[in-house]
């Protein structure tokens, strides 16, 4: 384990952690980011660059502002979250749930073999070869995402377009 | 065509940067401290008394204290204290000449009555501008020493005003002296006829009426 | 003495002086340094050249005053005054607004000048000059770009006054808006050159027909229509005039940078100019064909001179514009976007398509190829243009009988 997946760890739990604790909303928002940065590093310390450069074209610069777009548009100035639970049942369910999914993702860790193999580092995937990748074996999946993104943004736009009902003039 | 419009900008903006290295209409800007303002003749801020030569600035000022400009500036920034005795003025006739003549140019509003109503054509406006004092009160009181500019500086500054002052002072002095000449030839020829005015009173020559 | 490679050797005699151990930390230490000095004197130098041209655009000298500091008769035409700037930034009194969010206020500066000065490692600006080889040299490029909105955004709301949030949520969506044309400009390049390595990108628009047409992307019709929805979209990118609505005096004073005043606005306003000057590098080696020279017989200049001849050209381009242009209103140019640019951007990446495969055409189908390029670039310009000023152009004015 070398120093910089070290630090490069602190860095993302830290910043998630600190994200998830912190009261102030807008805090916990650009906290969030920072985390989306160290994963970032993280690709890059594991030498996919595309991969990397990708994360922070999409998740810095796009996904943080429609985080924040929406948490401003909604929230109307009160950026404070509540810690507190409704009530002692949605408290149980909760807790029921966040241990389902953490059992669930411990144990796939748990399972997966980790054992470092002695190959050598495969050489670094040319941007070409992935695009190949991309469009050869994987295009149905591309596609797939390409018209999720599609229905996503003509939703976006008819929402929008809806005409709200004016308050009846004075 | 959608973009022309832009490209037609486009090369006003390059005529304007090209001419503003040889064309003096693409490029106003007179570099003030530097380059001396180009004012216009009639352009006035505060008066000066005019004197007809610079050798002599008391000797020779137009001004004989006569108070008009005094009693006729609005805003009552001129003090004038005649004096006592007499001196000759540029003709030689002894005149009155002000002991004190003092503007305090704070208060002066550049109306220019004061040059308007003054006979004798000894009050003017100035251009001078870039006054600085470092006193409210004082700094800004001119006194008669300070006041006085020589003919030679009004000609500078106001050309044509100048030479028309100067022209009709010259007309009037001519007239004045053919007068003087016409009277004294007059009187000469007057005690010539002793015995004719005596059963019909001459009306006499009207001397005093005009005045020199 | 190869004028060309002086810069590597220089490069390589220091690197040279230290033990082997601490090379390859000494040889990239050097190429930030020499990108951060460089481009730091460089932006100096452009807000001077921006005021004194302004200036003369506008009928008017620029600042022609500012000397040396004990030799005050040199005025040396104004070249001086980005120091004098300088130091009256950074002696500034660095006000913060006592409700402020002291963090975001204080990062915000910090983080937009780090995203924008990252943009420069990837460019190309000589032959053999290029910081950092990156297989995805444009999406790096781009990524370090976007993060610079999000300093925006903490900058306005970092403020704490309403009026820099309005205008912050503003200038983001300018930046939005204008993000999807740069990006969709620059794909066909990408698609007709099939790499995102910018050095190669470059390397790919040399050679000349008949000795003074350069193969730039510039001079065929879709990269002609590319280099311009890239212009505008740079413009827009860096809140530049005529797109400069987010910090308009007249509209909300400073807008985003309203609280901010000394070195830290100094700092946006350099962040504002590496951007602008990182994008024309970008635009040079995409469509002006990098560091290669123009014509055949003037190869011997070196190779980074060409790649600075043209930067400074299409800075000047820009400042240009500034002078000439009318500022958008936010309609107006989110209109401009999503309704113009972005419909012609992706009917160029059809037009680069239909170029790739007809590579092969030769003879007088060779024409035909351009013809149908073109077509596919004035034809829908024309349409759209006409169809989306109806109504508005040209203008009718009726006076007062």
């Amino acid at each position: 384990m070398t120093p910089a997946l070290f630090l490069i760890a602190l860095v993302l739990l830290g910043s998630a952690a600190a994200a998830m604790l912190s009261r102030n909303l807008i805090h916990s928002a650009l906290l969030l980011v920072g985390a989306w940065a160290g994963l970032a590093a993280f690709y890059l310390w594991a030498g996919a660059e595309f991969v990397a450069f990708a994360q922070v074209l999409v998740y810095v610069g796009a996904v943080s502002m429609v985080v924040l777009f929406a948490v401003l548009l909604t929230r109307q100035g009160a950026t404070a979250a509540p810690v507190e639970f409704d009530s002692f049942k949605r408290m149980i369910v909760g807790l029921i749930a966040a241990g389902g999914v953490a059992g669930v993702l411990l144990g796939a860790i748990a399972g997966t073999p980790l054992a470092i193999s002695a190959h050598p580092a495969p050489a670094a995937i040319s941007v070409k070869a992935l695009g190949a990748q991309l469009m050869g074996p994987h295009a149905a999946a591309l596609l797939v995402v390409g018209v999720l993104l599609t229905v996503a943004l003509l939703g976006a736009v008819i929402i929008a377009a809806i005409d709200q009902p004016e308050d009846p003039a004075p | 065509m959608l973009g022309s419009g832009i490209l037609k900008g486009l090369g006003v903006t390059a005529k304007n940067f090209v001419g503003s290295y040889h064309d003096p209409k693409r490029m106003v800007t007179e570099e003030y401290p530097d380059t001396p303002a180009k004012l216009p003749e009639a352009y006035r801020n505060f008066p000066f008394l005019v004197t007809e030569n610079a050798t002599d600035p008391m000797g020779t000022l137009r001004c004989v204290a006569c108070q008009i400009c005094e009693k006729e500036c609005p805003p009552q920034c001129i003090y004038i204290e005649k004096s006592k005795d007499k001196k000759p003025d540029a003709t030689g006739k002894p005149q009155l000449y002000p002991a004190v003549f003092a503007i305090d140019t704070a208060v002066c509003m550049s109306c220019q009555l004061c040059v308007e109503v003054c006979p004798f054509d000894a009050i003017k406006m100035d251009q001078v501008f870039a006054v600085a004092a470092t006193n409210r009160f004082e700094g800004l009181l001119l006194n008669r020493e300070q006041l006085a500019k020589p003919n030679e500086y009004f000609h500078q500054i106001r050309p044509t005003e100048a030479a028309e002052v100067d022209g009709r002072l010259t007309a009037e002095r001519k007239a004045a002296e053919e007068k003087a000449k016409a009277a004294a030839a007059a009187k000469a020829a007057a005690p010539a006829k002793p015995a004719a005015p005596a059963a019909t009173p001459a009306p006499k020559p009207a001397e005093g009426g005009t005045a020199s | 003495m190869n004028l060309e490679t002086l810069p590597l050797q220089f490069r390589d005699w220091i690197v040279s002086l230290f033990p082997g151990a601490l090379q390859w930390f000494v040889h990239h230490l050097l190429s930030i340094t020499a990108i951060l000095t460089f481009f730091g004197l460089f932006f100096a130098f452009t807000t001077i050249a921006e005021r004194k041209l302004l200036a003369r655009l506008q009928n008017r000298l620029g600042p022609n005053r500012s000397g040396l500091p004990w030799f005050r008769r040199l005025k040396l035409w104004g070249l001086t005054q980005p120091f004098a700037d300088a130091i009256k930034a950074i002696t500034k009194e660095d006000v913060v607004p006592a409700v402020a969010d002291k963090v975001l206020h204080f990062l915000a500066p910090v983080v937009i000048v780090a995203f924008s000065l990252l943009g420069f490692a990837v460019l190309p600006f000589g032959r053999h000059l290029i910081p950092v080889e990156l297989d995805a040299a444009i999406l790096y490029f781009f990524a370090a770009g976007t993060a610079t909105e999000l300093a925006i955004f903490m900058a306005g709301w970092g403020s704490r006054n309403k009026y820099s949030l309005l205008a912050a949520m503003r200038a983001l969506a300018q930046l939005i808006s204008y993000e999807l044309p740069l990006i969709l400009s620059v794909v066909p390049v990408i698609l007709v050159v099939g790499t995102l390595s910018t050095s190669e990108i470059a390397l790919a628009q040399g050679g000349w027909t008949w000795g003074i047409i350069p193969h730039w992307h510039v001079f065929t019709p879709w990269g002609f229509a590319g280099f311009v929805i890239f212009l505008v979209a740079a413009l827009a990118e860096s809140n530049r005039s005529p797109f400069d609505l987010p910090e308009a005096e007249s509209e909300l004073i400073a807008g985003h940078l309203t609280e901010y005043s000394g070195f830290k606005y100094a700092l946006f306003f350099m962040a504002e100019y590496f951007g602008l000057t990182a994008l024309s590098g970008l635009g040079v080696t995409l469509f002006l064909g990098g560091w290669q020279a123009p014509f055949a017989f003037l190869e011997f200049i070196p190779s980074w001179l060409w790649f600075m001849t043209k930067l400074a050209g299409m800075i000047v381009f820009f400042i240009w514009i500034r002078g000439t242009l009318l500022r958008l209103r936010i309609d107006q140019l989110t209109r401009l976007a999503w309704k113009f640019l972005v419909p012609l951007a992706l009917l160029n990446l059809g037009n680069a398509a239909f170029w790739t495969l007809t590579a092969g055409w030769t003879g007088p189908l060779v024409l035909v190829r351009w013809g149908v390029s073109a077509a596919i670039v004035i034809v829908p310009f024309l349409l759209l243009g006409r169809r989306l000023s109806a109504g508005y152009a040209p203008r009718t004015y009726r006076y007062a009988a």
